[in-house]
């Protein structure tokens, strides 16, 4: 009797289990669905990355909104470029710090980060600083260097980029949080938000081969969506973007832009170089394609001075 | 010392120097750091005097370091510090495992005829012809090429069969790392020296190193004149032969009580061997037989030594000029002449002090170094080359020009780097996606690290890239990132002679700070 006694238990603690995970996950589609957030968009202005992000979060009812207890979340910096983070090319490492410490302490089980670099990927988690700042925060930083770590996918809806590798963290986690920098880019004027996903993909030249806007947008429709977006304006790139040549490209805007709505995002990031972002292709092609709203009079803003 | 202290102590510290070899040739970019590679490249022999006579200081005189370590020792240099040496002495092993035949050497008499007209030939060869017969036969270079061609892919194997179990726990300490490989053109001959030296070493010892290595000639005829020996008790010996079965170098004849000091590479297995403790290390003295040490033979090798020294200066004052131009097939990329490494200086210079040794090959982390075919004609095969194809120059990158140990490629630091401009940009519109596909694209003018090449107004609201050469430092960042096949609309062109590129474009941007949100 023992013996069967002990696997009704067991069998009982399965279901138990599976019901409780099975639950977590409807939860999170709730949750990233953003029912709990007051505003479409909320900028801060006037602070350091890290308290710019603590206000910002709060606004948005707080990352318990978009991550909950036990989930996997993936957040995505750029760290494209082998360059100090005073250059600004990469994402500011004390934001994605503050953002790591946010999701654990929302009861994530584990935050990862990584970015499918330009330069060598050695160089660039260490010289960006985000390396040593996620590893401080209890991130696991993971490679993006060898198309091993990639899987394809389909986005059936899509005009150009039908097909992709994407990393494997993308599709494993829960969560995917977007923490791009805003730069000034010589092609496609500027890179934000959704520019930040050529990061996550494998064959980047393939964008860059069969038209570069569409590209961007289309990636934008594959179902794995951020749910959230945190734009780094603190120091912006103004000129020879996305690389910059010196210190004199920076300019220090000192701001931050946290949305759910990747297009909205990237069209307010347009508006802080002063560019209308009905002038940059991808944004208007990804409005269009109804990804997002680029029409920022239409959203609630919540706006921000520090 | 006849105890077995010798021989363990050469058995312990060649294995360190063979690991870190192996290590540096492999895989170090992320354990060790530059500066103690130097310790151990210092004393390599040939390296060493190719540098000597480029810089003439003490800093590369780690050859004289040997010279005075085999007057005084013979040939410890070949058992201790060789990585060639050290690493026959593994494949030795492994044959004499695999059949014990392998390892019953016994005593054989000298290829005298086949050593010395190597020798002379390499000595020769380079005064008049260049660096060929060095590249060729450097053992130091020939043991890097080893590695690099053929154990580090199986190095990479185990490592990505480790990261591979480790990502499936979630552990991200090592990381999958590609197997490239290099132009099959290029494996010939780092084949043709890893088969000759493995099967050499599995069957016959040390026959490589007292046949064909010049090096070990060399050394063999200095060790002639050397303070300490083996030497054998005549008194003690019974004239088993165990000594000479063991010797690597087929040097000992037992039954005459001869060992032929200039084939002996100190490794001690005979000591170690003898019942009877016969055989000894230690000082000559005043005992010791002179019969063949007559003056001529000392005028010799005082002569080979003088040679050796003048011999990369003598290869460096040769006229070179241009390497043989290639040619690309197509009339749009006209690469005539390739691009040499970062602190080359120019490509002449670079050709008479490479030994091809193809540690910057390994450690570049951008695999952009290349080793070359006919790019630079015959003397520069296997030396490293810029191919954009397969990567780009990392803009604050220096590792190669830091750990070159002949000073073909000379330190430079980043701020010189960034100035030195080894080719130039070359745009072909007509291959490029915004014209030929009316989109956008930009991926060259993104990857530029100076903005010599820009985007500028094209058709409606698209832009179209442009260049400046004279801000170009030639890194190839923006031909690799090029997507365009299967012929790139923009390319880099070497410079014969590297130049100093003009700083780039600084100014202000027009944007400013923003008061409020633009929103």
């Amino acid at each position: 009797m023992k013996r069967r006694g002990f696997f009704k238990t067991s069998l009982g603690a399965g279901i138990a289990a599976g019901a409780a995970l099975s639950l977590g996950r409807y939860n999170r589609v709730w949750a990233s669905n953003g029912t709990g957030a007051k505003y479409d968009l909320v900028a801060v202005m006037g602070g350091d990355p890290d308290e710019m992000f603590d206000l910002g979060i709060q606004e948005l009812g707080g990352m318990g909104n978009f991550v909950s207890k036990g989930q996997r979340v993936l957040i995505k910096p750029n760290i494209g470029w082998d360059v100090t983070p005073d250059l600004a090319a990469n994402t500011n490492p004390l934001l994605v710090k503050r953002i790591i410490e946010h999701c654990l302490k929302a009861g994530a089980r584990e935050v990862y980060i990584f970015d499918h670099t330009i330069d060598n990927w050695i160089n660039t988690y260490r010289n960006s600083g985000i390396e040593k700042a996620a590893k401080m925060a209890g991130a696991k930083v993971a490679p993006a260097n060898s198309e091993k770590y990639y899987h394809e996918i389909t986005i059936p809806t899509a005009v150009k980029l039908k097909n992709a590798k994407v990393h494997e963290l993308l599709l494993e986690t829960d969560v995917f949080i977007n923490v791009p920098v805003l730069k000034d880019h010589s092609s496609t004027r500027i890179t934000c938000a959704m520019k930040n996903a050529m990061g996550i993909v494998w064959n980047r030249g393939y964008w860059h081969a069969n038209n570069l806007h569409q590209c961007i947008a289309d990636y934008a429709l594959f179902k794995k969506k951020p749910a959230l977006n945190v734009i780094d304006c603190y120091n912006v790139i103004a000129k020879h973007g996305p690389q910059g040549v010196s210190k004199e490209d920076v300019v220090q805007m000192k701001s931050q832009i946290l949305t759910t709505d990747w297009v909205a995002g990237d069209a307010a990031a347009a508006r802080m170089l002063g560019i209308a972002p009905e002038k940059i292709d991808y944004i208007l092609i990804a409005h269009k394609m109804g990804i997002g709203n680029i029409k920022l009079e239409s959203l609630n803003i919540k706006r921000i001075k520090m | 010392m006849t105890s077995a202290f010798l021989r363990r102590l050469r058995i312990v510290f060649s294995a360190v120097v063979l690991v870190c070899f192996i290590y540096i040739f492999a895989e170090f970019r992320t354990l060790i750091q530059p500066e103690y590679i130097k310790y151990l490249l210092y004393l390599q022999f040939i390296p060493s005097i190719i540098k000597f006579i480029d810089i003439k200081s003490l800093a590369a005189g780690g050859f004289l370091i040997v010279l005075l370590l085999t007057l005084v020792t013979g040939r410890t240099y070949c058992s201790f510090l060789c990585p060639l040496g050290i690493g026959q002495d593994v494949f030795s092993r492994i044959g004499g495992t695999i059949r014990k035949k392998f390892r019953r050497f016994g005593y054989k008499r000298p290829h005298t005829v086949v050593r010395y007209s190597v020798l002379v030939l390499v000595i020769a060869g380079t005064f008049i012809w260049g660096m060929y017969f060095i590249n060729l036969l450097d053992p130091y270079s020939i043991f890097g090429r080893s590695i690099l061609f053929f154990i580090k892919p199986v190095i990479l194997v185990l490592n990505n069969f480790l990261a591979g179990i480790l990502g499936r726990f979630d552990n991200y300490a090592l990381h999958h790392l590609e197997i490239k490989g290099y132009n099959l053109m290029a494996y010939a001959i780092p084949a043709g020296f890893f088969i000759l030296t493995g099967l050499l070493s599995l069957t016959k010892g040390r026959l490589y190193c007292n046949m064909i290595c010049p090096v070990g000639t060399f050394l063999g005829l200095v060790s002639r004149l050397s303070l300490f020996r083996i030497k054998a008790d005549e008194n003690k010996c019974t004239r088993c032969g165990r000594c000479s079965v063991v010797c690597k170098s087929s040097c000992i004849d037992f039954l005459n009580h001869e060992i032929d000091v200039s084939r002996c590479v100190n490794c001690f297995d005979c000591i170690y061997s003898c019942p009877d403790k016969a055989l000894s290390y230690g000082f000559i003295g005043n005992t010791r037989e002179e019969k063949k040490s007559d003056e001529s033979r000392r005028r010799f090798i005082a002569g080979s030594i003088m040679l050796f020294l003048g011999l990369s200066g003598s290869g460096r004052a040769q006229e070179r000029g241009i390497p043989v131009p290639r040619r690309e097939s197509t009339v749009k990329e006209e690469k005539n002449c390739p691009v040499s490494p970062p602190g080359a200086g120019s490509i002449s210079d670079f050709n008479n002090r490479c030994t091809a040794c193809g540690l910057c090959i390994s450690v570049c982390p951008n695999d952009v170094l290349q080793p070359a075919i006919m790019q630079y004609g015959l003397a520069g095969y296997m030396q490293p080359v810029m191919d954009y194809h397969k990567g780009f120059c990392q803009y604050n990158c220096t590792l190669c020009t830091e750990i070159c140990p002949t000073f073909a490629l000379k330190p430079l630091l980043p701020e010189a780097k960034k100035l030195t401009q080894i080719g130039k940009v070359i745009f072909i519109k007509d291959n490029c996606i915004v014209k030929t596909e009316k989109t956008a694209c930009g991926a060259c003018s993104e990857a530029c690290p100076t903005k010599a090449v820009f985007m500028i107004p094209y058709e409606g609201s698209l832009v179209i890239p442009d260049t400046n050469q004279e801000i170009c430092i030639g890194c190839g960042h923006c031909e690799f990132s090029c997507p365009t096949v299967p012929y790139k609309a923009i390319y880099v062109n070497g410079n014969p002679v590297h130049q100093a590129s003009k700083k780039p474009d600084i100014g202000k941007p027009g944007v400013s700070v923003p008061d409020d949100f633009p929103f």
